[in-house]
């Protein structure tokens, strides 16, 4: 292992890394001292969109472009900090006209556009909850995550309403607008036009006085049972932005920034809307989908200096026979993050023999709010490994007996589950709806992660793999059981079990097996149709990628499907314990 | 090899793929993957069952090449 490690001299590096000396940063951090970074509400309190905007509007950096976007037909445009502010405070207006009151939910289900960015800041101004969806989800999900949420309005386009809302529109009694972005007149008094109500808005806003600990986000994220569980954070959570941004993402004030995640994850709003503009820094959206040409040309037209992006794309990248640094010039990138799942080694040496950089692999999830251990630019890279705890999150490895008791383990390299003492001001503060699963996430001051890992002899840490049943796809989480349950709708369907393969390109792939009814024949044709028929359901960012017929699907005497098994079998790997199989 | 033959090895590659696409949505000089919302994995699998049928490889440094149906059809005329 040791041969592997990438060393760092920082004496090369185009700029000063904003932490240089990890264990004396870890020891003195203070997130009090974080607080002296933000202005503060002039009312009083703290709100999102006034640090990430509103300060920067009012003074220097009033004209400096906050944001980059690149349209996926090659339109490119810039808005400054004043403009952001203007244009969020327009939203805003618009929520508090049509009487969105502080707490209701605001979801979003749109592509990368520019109105979405603005959008975001607008819904904090008004206090309201920002709740993105990934416009690739099928109506099944998006009528999940909105009743689940108690959505009060969705902002969408013409295209993704038609699809994907009308279908399910009935059901939604509690939403009272829908908000279109490209339509130029209201469809009816619940569904509005967009751009007429904003150029009806004024350009002023006051934010009300906002509690720190006032909810200001709410994703969605799947389990293993039952539909997936609104995962609540508050505007304190920018504490860990801005400690993040600095620490893991070495922020500076000349960079330009790119994350390459959609909106509709958690990374997409911690990274890709709010921490690079706490900092004050050039965030870059590009609107278009992965494509290996287009993204060398933006890192080298926009000249993108640090780079937050992900183990799918830098797969795909890999898959080039090419030199990028001879035919780009990348010579202003100095950093690259990537997150959503584990790095693997070859991955992170492929970015430093190619790209002439690393590739630093962290770790976080939903729940977490924002990045919680990384690999840094100053630090040495244990190839394979997430990294090192940043300063401010107490990281450890433990174990839960039968009895709930939480040991931790502290001999290196054993395995347990990975786990983050409670405090840090992103922390999620609670499932919507669901206190009762909340309070079991939580056993003796420790929030248990779910991700099984082990800590090396240097303080690393290891990703081993999950402890439940949740997949892991091009990045994002998708839980068996709402693809079980959609599958199961079909007529055709007796018994459904889902589990991830193994994909070298996007991680896991979603795979389902099925048992028929009687009266039903496995054939080609069914399996197209079955797959079809989910991908409707659910959309292409859950539904099955392959559909495996089989007479019976191995269930434990209480006749719950064992996915373990099912993925032993379909890995080759031995079975292990088989005692509760029915017989 | 003609266009057409091309063109309807591509169509019927898109339908194993995506069940739920209507044949009259795939319009000649939209954007496949957006068009009909498949994901870069369903693309990837898309060039590869026309690499079986017609032994072209794509490289990832040429997908912007084959985004359409009409691109990707003279693509693969170009080669077979």
């Amino acid at each position: 292992m040791r041969e592997n490690l990438i060393e760092k001299n920082v004496d090369e590096f185009l700029l000063r890394p904003n932490l240089l000396d990890y264990e004396g940063e870890c020891r003195e951090f203070r997130w009090e001292d974080v607080g002296r970074e933000f202005e503060g509400l002039p009312g009083g309190g703290l709100n999102i969109a006034h640090e990430a905007i509103d300060r920067h509007a009012n003074g220097a950096l009033s004209d400096k472009t906050a944001l980059l976007w690149l349209g996926q037909n090659g339109e490119r445009k810039t808005y400054t900090f004043g403009e952001m502010k203007k244009e969020s405070a327009k939203f805003a207006n618009v929520l508090k006209r049509l009487h969105l009151a502080k707490g209701e939910r605001v979801f979003t289900l749109s592509s990368r556009i520019p109105q979405l960015y603005a959008s975001a800041m607008g819904i904090f101004k008004n206090q309201n909850v920002l709740c993105p969806l990934f416009s690739q989800f099928g109506p099944e999900p998006i009528l999940q995550r909105m009743l689940k949420g108690d959505a009060k309005l969705l902002l969408t386009t013409k295209k993704l309403y038609e699809k994907k809302v009308r279908p399910i529109l009935h059901e939604l009694l509690d939403l009272r607008y829908v908000l279109l972005l490209d339509a130029d007149e209201d469809e009816n008094e619940k569904t509005l036009s967009y751009s007429r109500l904003m150029s009806e808005a004024s350009e002023n806003f006051e934010i009300l006085p906002t509690d720190p600990e006032d909810m200001s986000i709410l994703h969605f994220t799947s389990g293993t049972t039952g539909t997936p569980k609104g995962v609540a954070h508050v505007h304190k959570a920018i504490y860990a932005h801005y400690m993040t941004g600095k620490y893991a993402l070495d922020l500076h004030p000349q960079d330009n920034y790119w994350c390459t995640a959609d909106p509709g994850w958690v990374t997409g709003t911690s990274y890709g809307i709010i921490t690079p503009w706490l900092h004050g820094v050039t965030n870059i959206v590009d609107e278009a989908e992965f494509d290996a040409a287009r993204w060398y040309k933006t890192l080298q037209d926009e000249k993108v200096s640090v780079w937050y992006t992900a183990p799918t794309a830098i797969r795909r990248l890999m898959r080039i026979d090419s030199e990028p640094t001879l035919e780009y010039d990348l010579s202003n990138l100095r950093l690259i993050q990537s997150v959503g799942e584990p790095l693997n080694p070859e991955a992170v040496l492929w970015g430093e023999k190619k790209l002439k950089l690393p590739i630093h692999d962290n770790w976080w999830q939903t729940e977490t709010g924002a990045i919680m251990i990384a690999n840094l630019i100053s630090q040495t890279i244990r190839p394979g490994s997430m990294g090192r705890p940043l300063p401010g999150i107490v990281a450890g490895i433990v174990h839960v007996d039968d009895e709930g008791v939480l040991s931790e383990v502290t001999e290196p390299n054993k395995e347990g589950d990975l786990a983050l003492k409670v405090g840090w001001p992103s922390m999620f503060r609670g499932y919507l709806h669901n206190e009762e699963k909340y309070e079991k996430s939580f056993v003796d001051g420790w929030y248990l992660s779910g991700d099984l890992a082990y800590k090396d002899e240097a303080g690393y840490f290891w990703f081993v793999g999950r402890a439940d049943d949740i997949i892991k796809t091009s990045g994002h989480m998708v839980g068996p059981f709402e693809v079980e349950s959609a599958l199961m709708e079909h007529p055709a369907v007796a018994e459904a079990g889902v589990i991830g393969k193994p994909d070298q390109i996007i991680g896991q792939l979603v795979k389902a097996f099925v048992s028929l009814k009687t009266n039903y024949e496995p054939s080609d044709e069914l399996r197209r149709e079955l797959i079809g028929f989910a991908r409707k359901k659910l959309g292409v960012a859950v539904a099955p990628k392959e559909i495996e017929f089989q007479e019976n699907l191995p269930k434990t005497r209480s006749g719950k499907i064992m996915r373990r098994l099912l993925k032993a079998r379909e890995m080759g790997l031995p079975e292990g314990d088989t005692s509760t199989l029915e017989e | 090899m003609t266009i057409d033959k091309i063109k309807k090895a591509i169509i019927k590659n898109i339908l194993e793929i995506a069940p739920e696409v209507g044949e009259d949505e795939i319009e000649p000089n939209e954007n496949i993957q957006r068009s009909l919302e498949l994901d870069s994995f369903d693309f990837l699998k898309i060039l590869t069952a026309m690499n079986e049928e017609f032994r072209v490889e794509v490289p990832e440094k040429d997908y912007s090449q084959v985004d359409t149906l009409e691109k990707m059809a003279e693509y693969f005329l170009r080669r077979a």
